[in-house]
């Protein structure tokens, strides 16, 4: 009967060792350990006749490459554009949504949360694919506009920017969605009839009281769509045109058409030079949510 | 709320879930459809059902996929929920800032970025040590990387918000930390392992970019497939298959949501039972 009380804390220490070695290690093998492998690659030569196609050095062709041909900054420059005019149309569907849930009737926010997240839950792939159908020249949009008679003869959207905003802002929706619906839902209501008892216009009201304790949620749902919109690969190939650049399909396109592996590292290294800001405040808005519901729940 | 208010609510969510909805009813339509044309309407047929069913390429892919996507859910719910677990539970430990960036990261990471990476550091682990093959292998492991990061999520948010008086009391009771463990969080954080399972499953069933890096050249996933035959152009077969991932998937969902409900009323009867004896 002693015997295992005078085991029990030391196997406590042991399950506790364990519990973060065996996620910690594999991370770091698995997440971190790569990063560094990309940096020396990316520092490295080409050597096509090779397999793989580098041998180590210590050479900045590469990422001299990235600077001199105009290609590249204008491609970093596009993504980040793209991304974040995509955000905003994202937030601007997503927040009276978002809005509208919250205020429904108790026993509605589940259903309606829940047919936001089912499509995520289909393959992204086919939900892009989906799209290609309605945005071609004889595609479903087209065919809706002609028989209203509004418009004659519309081109083709598929291949324009305009396709890849609305690809990227179909794909991460939910992910808008879901934030910003936690944010308003926590929200105290009774500010809201304090501000009307006192005379605030319901627009003056969700100005000064709801969008403010939304932010949050706002800033929230626009890291999770806007980062991973920068690196999108799938939605510029598929719907956008050949004339759009996005560093995504350069790192892609390097790697696999070219070969280059030096320099498709040099863009990854570059992309996430440019997103480690949002990332780290992304990781931190993160954390402190998670305390601050740790210490209402404590 | 003003009735003007609520006319725009309502109309915000009807565009909404019509934005959402419309592209999915489409494809189902047009996987019923005559033509060889996705866009033009000939008529009803189920010849891109029985074509499918003969493709022998797809099955294998799709055979493939869900072999990958069910290591996938047990390994990043392991890592996950052990991960999940030590950000909760253990508020200071040697190395845990980092640590918890390493669960962050990977969920916004562009997977450009985390494909090559992956695949740069199998191609060295193979040249020094003849380990990994590329092919299921490679591609399980930079799926479990990935998605153990949202099952981390999703067992710390639990844990979060989780009623710590419980274990207190078991505790109180004299029961071991084991014990404790397994006969009250346990049960309390199943719901949330099981949706942190189907989570990483569905994330490496639909992942095409990781795999696209990471697989040898005799592997090819679902996704890969269908990726190089959307390129090729549009063809009504992947509308056959869209048909039956939404029809499944949804059914899932309504089933899973039904099964919640009808758990949550027993409880609440057992409740209202359990009061009036007492």
């Amino acid at each position: 009967m002693n015997l295992p009380l005078r085991i029990g804390p030391q196997g406590q220490l042991w399950g506790r060792r364990l519990v973060i070695a065996l996620p910690y290690v594999w991370l770091l093998l698995f997440f971190a350990a790569p990063f560094a492998i990309v940096a020396a690659i990316s520092i490295s030569e080409t050597t096509l006749d090779t397999v793989p196609p580098v041998t180590p050095a210590l050479s900045s062709t590469a990422y001299a490459l990235l600077f001199e041909d105009a290609l590249y900054p204008a491609a970093y420059l596009n993504s980040v554009r793209i991304a974040a005019i995509a955000t905003a149309i994202t937030l601007l569907i997503g927040y009276p949504m978002a809005y509208a849930i919250a205020r429904a009737p108790a026993g509605w926010h589940g259903p309606l949360l829940m047919a936001v997240i089912l499509p995520f839950w289909t393959s992204f792939l086919i939900r892009i694919y989906a799209w290609i159908g309605i945005l071609s020249e004889n595609g479903l949009l087209n065919q809706v506009l002609r028989g209203t008679g509004l418009v004659e003869n519309p081109g083709s959207l598929l291949g324009t920017e305009w396709a890849i905003y609305l690809g990227i802002c179909y794909a991460y929706l939910p992910f808008m969605v879901l934030p910003l619906y936690a944010a308003l839902e926590k929200m105290d209501l009774s500010l809201l009839e304090a501000a009307a008892d006192l005379g605030a216009r319901p627009w003056r009201a969700f100005l000064t009281i709801t969008l403010p304790l939304s932010v949050p949620g706002i800033l929230g749902g626009c890291l999770l769509v806007f980062i991973p919109a920068v690196g999108e690969f799938v939605i510029p190939d598929l719907l956008g045109g050949t004339e759009t650049l996005m560093i995504g399909k350069v790192l892609w396109d390097e790697f696999f058409l070219n070969s280059d592996w030096p320099v498709a590292s040099a863009v990854a290294m570059l992309m996430l030079v440019i997103l480690v800001v949002p990332i780290v405040f992304f990781q931190r808005a993160r954390a402190r949510e998670l305390t601050k519901d740790q210490g209402a729940a404590g | 709320m003003t009735g003007r208010t609520s006319r725009l609510l309502l109309g915000a969510l009807a565009f909404g879930y019509a934005f959402l909805y419309v592209p999915i009813l489409s494809m189902i339509v047009y996987s019923f459809n005559e033509s060889r044309l996705v866009t033009v309407w000939a008529g009803f047929s189920l010849k891109w059902w029985g074509e499918f069913i003969r493709n022998e390429d797809m099955l294998e892919a799709a055979w493939l996929s869900f072999r990958i996507a069910v290591v996938n859910g047990f390994v990043a719910t392991l890592l996950g929920a052990s991960a999940g677990f030590a950000l909760a539970r253990y508020p200071r430990f040697a190395g845990r800032s980092i640590f918890s960036g390493l669960i962050a990261a990977p969920l916004v990471m562009p997977e450009v970025i985390m494909g090559i990476a992956s695949l740069l550091l199998f191609v060295v682990l193979e040249r020094l040590t003849g380990w990994p093959e590329r092919g299921f292998t490679t591609i399980a492991i930079a799926h479990i990387t990935f998605s153990a990061a949202f099952v981390a999520v999703i067992i710390q948010s639990r844990l979060a918000d989780f009623d710590r008086s419980l274990e207190e009391a078991a505790m109180d009771l004299g029961a071991r930390p084991f014990t404790v463990f397994r006969t009250v969080t346990l049960p309390l954080i199943a719901p949330a392992l099981v949706s942190g399972w189907l989570l990483a499953f569905t994330l490496s069933m639909d992942d095409v970019i990781l795999a696209q890096f990471t697989a040898g050249p005799q592997s090819q996933t679902l996704p890969m497939l269908v990726y190089s035959s959307v390129r090729l152009g549009v063809s009504p077969q992947i509308n056959v298959l869209a048909t039956i991932i939404v029809t499944v998937v949804g059914s899932a969902i309504v089933l899973a949501g039904w099964l919640m409900h009808r758990a949550r009323r027993q409880r609440e009867r057992d409740a209202h039972a359990a009061a009036q004896v007492t």
